[in-house]
């Protein structure tokens, strides 16, 4: 059966056709773009993607508005299944301010908006979204954000590390994240949220591929699945 | 019914915005500020049926995030 995503778009992502278009060349998979007013999502979905930008201007908190739109219900609904779930940037605040994914995502500590390519630790090399790297690899993905300082009390923090749920961990310093942390899956293994941006880096014109392995492992991993 | 939400970061949190006004505060020139916390107020004009339980739930529900931040609620008239 042909892999089934969808990307949702809410006021102000801006991220959303990137990852659409990053899903399609990589899966050769279906990608359905579902508004962040749509109360259902389509149906026989593998694979749902909460992508980059500033939904609702993040007022409030980013990622709090959005958290709470109609087509969210459907999202946590979908991932208590066990559908995968990625969120990216502002897709990750989503996550969190869901509560789909422990913590919170915070100004960054030096205040200062934060764009360039960073070095990230692939930390897990076990997980649906990270199979296709391997534990340790150091890779190079862009990060481009304002409130990406991961914050969660040290008990929360200890049991993310003990359950190899650090999905990936920034190699310098970015933003001020508690243990350098850029990325964590949720329990059941099937969320990941991240504020590096791997559908930015899919092919040489974008300056390397190192995001691809995220999506191959999706893929390779549901396929398994199936 | 006038109703003020203080919603503030929790102790232990750290507060790079209100860093950055200590800083500002200093370059101005003022002296003795020992330490900056910034949070935010948000006002409510609701109906005097809504419960405290109701404004309690808003609070938890989306005003503040538990996680980094506390909330107080004031009933200003």
């Amino acid at each position: 059966m042909a892999f089934t995503a969808a990307v949702i778009t809410f006021p102000g992502s801006n991220c959303d056709r990137d990852m659409a278009v990053a899903i399609e060349a990589i899966t050769g998979g279906t990608v359905h773009r579902v508004w962040h007013g749509d109360a259902e999502l389509p149906a026989g979905l593998d694979f749902i993607a909460l992508p980059g930008g500033f939904s609702y201007g993040d007022y409030l908190r980013s990622g709090a508005m959005a958290a709470r739109s109609p087509v969210m219900q459907s999202v946590v609904a979908a991932a208590n299944r066990g559908v995968a779930v990625l969120g990216v940037c502002n897709g990750f605040q989503v996550l969190t301010e869901a509560g789909l994914l422990p913590g919170a995502l915070m100004r960054n500590a030096g205040i200062r908006f934060v764009c360039r390519d960073v070095p990230l630790v692939a930390e897990n090399s076990q997980s649906l979204f990270t199979a296709r790297y391997s534990a340790g690899q150091r890779i190079t993905i862009p990060v481009a954000h304002h409130d990406g300082n991961y914050f969660a009390d040290a008990e929360t923090l200890d049991r993310l590390e003990g359950e190899g749920r650090v999905a990936f961990r920034y190699a310098e310093p970015v933003n001020g994240s508690q243990r350098d942390i850029a990325g964590v899956l949720n329990a059941a293994g099937n969320v990941l949220g991240m504020m590096p941006h791997p559908e930015r880096m899919i092919e040489a014109a974008q300056g390397g591929s190192d995001g691809r392995a995220l999506f191959e492992s999706v893929l390779a991993g549901l396929r398994l699945a199936a | 019914m006038k109703i003020r939400v203080h919603v503030s970061l929790k102790n232990g949190v750290l507060d790079p915005q209100g860093r950055a006004i200590h800083h500002a505060l200093e370059g101005l020139g003022f002296a003795g500020v020992n330490d900056v916390r910034a949070g935010r107020l948000i006002e409510l004009d609701v109906a005097d049926t809504v419960s405290d339980e109701s404004l309690d739930e808003m609070c938890r529900k989306l005003l503040a995030n538990q996680v980094i931040e506390n909330f107080r609620i004031e009933k200003v008239a």
